[in-house]
């Protein structure tokens, strides 16, 4: 069920993308926590979302994401062979193999919907993954997408 | 075989052309065949791209362009000082979009593409990369006995680009004078600068250098030094009487390219591989041929 | 509506903490706006909420208040929310109706614009409290913990982990795996340590017997671990010992074997002196090793290599100890704790050829000056030239691999006090004129300033400056013979031609060769360099991010030998401190299944990487085994119905994080 969103937008000066990234605990929440300690700054286009393991992300929550109003979705998890849980990693990446292309077909654009393996120590990857999803979305425009 | 594209650059044809005579030579016999660049130019040396630096590569680049024009086979260059400065230029324009830019355009009126495909050798990677060292061997009839060599690389091989060989332990000149069947000597100043350009300017600087290195050869015993590139050639040969005279040291030793070496051993003669035209020629115990 | 049927009643606290989130937020507008989300019974700002009076403010509202949740917006909850959790049920509220949003290293830490960190700090707020709303009670599991604890590596840091555990007198087995043949790791390699010029070995052997006497320490030499399975106080360890041909009950370490051995002459590089020393098919590392037994390399020895020999010996072995037919044997432990404190490998130097290590006569690591320097060593203490003459010129060059854009940018850290240590050693045993040239002097720690300056004193010349190259290109008959030092002394300011008779290269400290196999076999990270990963740089640093798993010594870093020991008795206390407690909490974060909607359909059992979910054929459902159950999620998000689903991870929870974030 989707709730009444509240908008807490100030005035819509210049257009942001907003990016939901839904991200492991082990590994690239981890990341994003010191490139906090770094002070390592990026977009603060992204929002995160913690869960356990990448795995866990059922792709109803992507759909749901960009039916609520995001522009675009992130996926991070740890590097293949190093996932906390032995291989939850290998199941989001085929999960994400089919639903990128399910996403295509439904209009949304490939660069809107993306997977990244973020060790925990990759606090710069992550900041470059941010800010050229930001920028890439800033291209393509909000998205709106009304859902199925 | 490799067939492949060839730039004698202007060294080979005046000065240096014992170097493209001995070079032909060999590789005639060993079955590649070189085709000249249509309408190459002078590569720049060093001498224009410390002037302009966008021309110099727009210069050195051309010849790039009309040899991906031609059929886009590797480059073989046999002067040290245009191997490095084509090897530069396309380094260069692969790093710097600003300078790519410029070629582009500078090239691009003369109707010239370039796209960065085309791959610069020199002649001595390609004999012991490409030829091998097993094809050499069966090649050499005349092992070149008791002839002790001092390997001189010079410095253009070498820096800053390692495709050749190790900027500071090279061995493939080692490698060839052995299959030659030659002995080299121990020469801890193979890979040093002959003072290149500057010995034209700044001739004090050339002569000492030139020195160092002569010293050193005659000190080791070497019959002969080997040499990669015309300019480390000229700079060692031409100043030995002046250097024997000022330093009272015996300095005079012959300064023959690798590929005469390696012709000869090939059993080639003398006047194919333009011996004959050496300021001093090596004295070669064994037999089959060869001015005593 | 809470899944209690109560209405929420939302406490929002969000933090200043101190001028780290005050400064990058405005803090006041985002109390405000918590206040007026729905649900939200109170919203109020504080300086610090992990100190004192900032948890008593919340247990003081859980009561007075009758809050039925809570959110604390400050920083990452990897580090407060077991502290938030606690207080709140310290208040009587369940520990799992409390949220917390990451505000400072999520938000204010990584954005420029106040204006925009602003907005993002709302956006997260919000998102938790609507998480908060639809949260449940949740009981945490409490596991038993092993009390044996393995230490992974024999060196100083492991030796003095595990004694500092043994010590402690559990009742349990400290399991300390080495993969040579003897403990002592590179600290047995060193002559003396800085900068008390102690002896190495005699501080390190007492201690390496006190390993091999103590009952509670049970030694597995020559062995390495294969595989580790489990979890935070049950790992299931597999130690698979190396064949040494030689029955290590029998064997007594008399030597007789060595002496009889059919070589005469020792003809095999020994890999404890570096290769700079032989020994014979069939021998002992070193002569302090421990244990004190023999082993034979199977690749020298000839019965073993070709089958032939005449075996003395077999012979000369009184007790009978030499087995050819010994093959590898794996064992299986059982432990409650892991460290790791596998230590380091030098610098290869011949990656910097430049120096000549290797092309060149008389150019040698450090380490192996090391070996020249030690009475037990290849030249009894005395390093000479390969022609057996003393050097008359020394050259020591610092930063060999460190420093460095084309090798390893890291300082590491102990080769200036080892640099000088070694000049000073040079010089008392050869006579020698010693340079060091170095591009800065790291000597901080107690006494190394004022060891720095004795070496001054001493008369040791100290050029700064990084060397371009050690070559044998003579250029005047003075120079010819020597190796010459170039290098551009940048506080005279010209560049300087010094002849040498002999180079040591100060070499850095590298993760071991093999640190990614063992480091996916622990399920730990890397840092860039390649060293282990601790859980935070300040706070953690023998902590890891797989609980259980602790690591000490230079493994995690390059270190001196008193940072090493201090570490290793901090992971020895962490360990302790599980085994102590007996018990370690684990997260309720389980599967648990909804039979009602269940299909019977299997998908999730196939996709448990733990096999914790089994079928029930009689029911036609699932069922979670929670005692196997990690708490990934997996399962959860492969129901076709979403019958299965993760405690604490709802799919419900997770929907309204993210309709809140947008």
């Amino acid at each position: 069920m989707a709730l009444a969103v509240e908008k807490s937008e100030a005035s819509t000066a210049s257009w942001e993308p907003r990016i939901v990234a839904f991200f492991c605990n082990w590994c690239t929440y981890a990341a994003a926590d010191l490139a906090g300690i770094s002070r390592v700054k990026y977009s603060p286009n992204m929002r995160m979302v913690r869960v356990m393991c990448s795995g866990r992300i059922d792709p109803s929550f992507v759909l749901e994401a960009f039916r609520s109003g995001a522009d675009g979705v992130l996926i991070g998890g740890c590097n293949p062979g190093d996932c906390h849980y032995k291989e939850g990693n290998y199941k989001t990446m085929r999960r994400a193999m089919l639903l990128s292309q399910m996403l295509q077909d439904l209009g949304i654009e490939k660069e809107r919907f993306r997977l990244e393996w973020i060790c925990a120590s990759c606090a710069r990857e992550l900041q470059t993954t941010v800010n050229k999803m930001a920028d890439d979305l800033r291209r393509l425009g909000p998205l709106d997408w009304k859902g199925v | 075989m490799k067939d492949y594209l060839y730039f004698p650059g202007c060294s080979l044809k005046g000065a240096g052309s014992p170097y493209e005579k001995s070079l032909l030579a060999v590789f005639r016999a060993l079955g590649i065949s070189l085709t000249e660049i249509p309408d190459w130019n002078c590569c720049g040396a060093t001498a224009y791209l410390s002037v302009d630096a966008d021309m110099g590569t727009v210069l050195a680049a051309r010849n790039l362009a009309l040899a991906e024009r031609a059929d886009g086979r590797d480059i073989v260059a046999p002067c040290s000082g245009c191997f490095l400065a084509l090897s530069k230029a396309k380094a260069m324009i692969a790093e710097y979009p600003d300078l790519r830019a410029k070629v582009d355009d500078a090239l691009g009126r003369g109707g010239l593409p370039y796209e960065g495909r085309v791959a610069v050798r020199h002649p001595l990677e390609v004999l012991l990369k490409d030829v091998g060292p097993d094809r050499l061997r069966k090649s050499v009839v005349r092992p070149l006995k008791d002839f002790r060599v001092a390997p001189y690389y010079g410095c253009a091989i070498l820096r800053p680009y390692e495709t050749v060989d190790s900027a500071h332990v090279p061995t493939v000149l080692e490698e060839l004078t052995r299959i030659a069947g030659a002995t080299p000597v121990d020469y801890p100043h193979k890979a040093r600068c002959c003072g290149g350009m500057l010995t034209t300017g700044v001739q004090s600087v050339g002569l000492r250098l030139a020195e160092i290195l002569l010293d050193a050869a005659k000190s080791a015993e070497a019959d002969a030094i080997v040499t990669t590139c015309p300019l480390c050639q000229y700079n060692l040969e031409v100043y030995q009487d002046r250097l024997c005279r000022s330093t009272r040291k015996d300095l005079r030793i012959p300064v023959m390219y690798f590929t005469q070496m390696l012709g000869l051993a090939m059993g080639m003669d003398e006047r194919t591989l333009a011996i004959d035209q050496l300021f001093r020629v090596p004295v070669l115990a064994c037999p089959a041929g060869g001015r005593a | 509506m809470t899944a209690a049927g109560e209405a929420p009643r939302i406490g929002v606290y969000v933090c200043d903490c101190g001028f780290n989130i005050l400064g990058a937020i405005d803090v006041p507008e985002v109390v405000r706006y918590a206040g007026g989300l729905e649900g939200v019974v109170l919203a109020k700002e504080y300086k610090y909420m992990c100190s004192d009076p900032g948890q008593d403010l919340i247990k003081k509202d859980i009561r007075e208040q009758r809050l039925n949740r809570v959110v604390v917006a400050s920083c990452t909850p990897t580090l407060h929310e077991r502290t938030f959790r606690r207080v709140v049920s310290e208040a009587g509220l369940n520990p799992f109706l409390f949220n917390m949003v990451n505000v400072r290293e999520g938000v204010a830490w990584v954005t420029e614009d106040k204006a925009r960190a602003t907005e993002k700090a709302k956006a997260l707020i919000r998102a938790g409290v609507r998480r908060v709303a639809l949260q449940e009670p949740l009981e945490a599991r409490s596991e038993p913990v092993n009390p044996n604890v393995l230490v992974i590596g024999g060196g100083i840091a492991g030796m003095h982990a595990a004694l500092s555990l043994a010590n402690a007198n559990s009742g349990a087995k400290v399991h300390l795996v080495e993969r040579e043949p003897s403990i002592g790791g590179n600290m047995a390699r060193f002559d003396k340590t800085f900068p008390t010029l102690d002896c190495a070995s005699c501080i390190l052997t007492p201690k390496m017997t006190e390993v091999k006497i103590h009952p509670n320490i049970h030694l597995h030499s020559y062995a390495e671990v294969v595989s580790v399975e489990g979890y935070v106080g049950n790992f299931d360890v597999t130690i698979e010992h190396k064949p040494r041909y030689v029955n290590e009950d029998l064997c007594i370490g008399c030597l007789k074997c060595v002496e009889a051995c059919v070589y005469r002459d020792a003809r095999f590089p020994n890999a404890f002196d570096l290769g700079l020393a032989k020994r014979k098919p069939i021998y002992i590392p070193f002569p302090q090793a421990v244990p004190t037994k023999v082993l034979i390399d199977p690749m020298d020895c000839l019965y073993l290599k070709l089958g032939k020999c005449k075996k003395t010996c077999v012979d000369a072995c009184e007790k009978g100890a030499i087995d050819f037919a010994q093959a590898a044997v794996r064992a299986q432990v059982k432990v409650g704790t892991i460290i790791v404190a596998t230590g380091f490998k030098p610098f290869d130097a011949r990656r910097k050829p430049q120096y000549g290590y290797g092309t060149l006569p008389n150019v040698f690591t450090a380490l192996e000056m090391e070996r020249f320097l030690s009475p037990t060593g290849p030249t009894e203490g005395v390093p000479s030239l390969k022609d057996g003459s003393l050097p008359r010129k020394v050259g020591i060059i610092h930063c060999v691999g460190s420093r460095d854009r084309n090798t390893n940018e890291y300082c590491s850290k102990v080769c200036c006090m080892y640099s000088l240590k070694l000049a000073h050693l040079i010089r008392e045993r050869t006579g020698a004129e010693v340079y060091d040239f170095y591009i800065d002097m790291r000597t901080p720690g107690k006494g190394y300033e004022e060891f720095h300056e004795k070496l001054l004193a001493e008369g040791l010349k100290v050029i700064r400056g990084r060397v371009a190259e050690v070559t044998t290109s003579a250029l005047t008959r003075e120079e010819k013979g020597h190796l010459i030092i170039r290098v551009e002394d940048t506080l005279a300011g010209f560049v300087r031609r010094i002849p040498v008779d002999m180079v040591v290269l100060s070499v850095g400290l590298e993760p071991q060769s093999d640190t990614q196999q063992l480091r996916r076999m622990l399920n730990l990270s890397c840092g860039r360099e390649g060293f282990l990963q601790e859980l935070h740089p300040k706070l953690a640093p023998v902590s890891t991010a797989t609980d259980g798993i602790y690591i000490a010594g230079a493994c995690q870093g390059p270190k001196d030998i008193p940072e090493t020991v201090a570490q290793a008795g901090s992971a020895a206390a962490e360990a302790l401190a599980l085994v102590h407690r007996g018990t370690v909490e684990v997260q309720p974060y389980t599967a648990v299944v909804d039979e009602a909607v269940c299909s019977g359909c299997q998908v999730c059992v196939g996709m448990c990487p733990y096999d914790a979910i089994t079928y029930d054929a009689d029911k036609g459902v699932v069922h979670v085994l929670e005692v196997k159950c990690k708490g990934c999620g997996v399962c959860a998000a492969a129901c076709p119905s979403s019958a299965i689903d993760q405690k604490h991870f709802r799919n419900a929870f997770v929907l309204a994080e993210v309709a809140g974030v947008i």
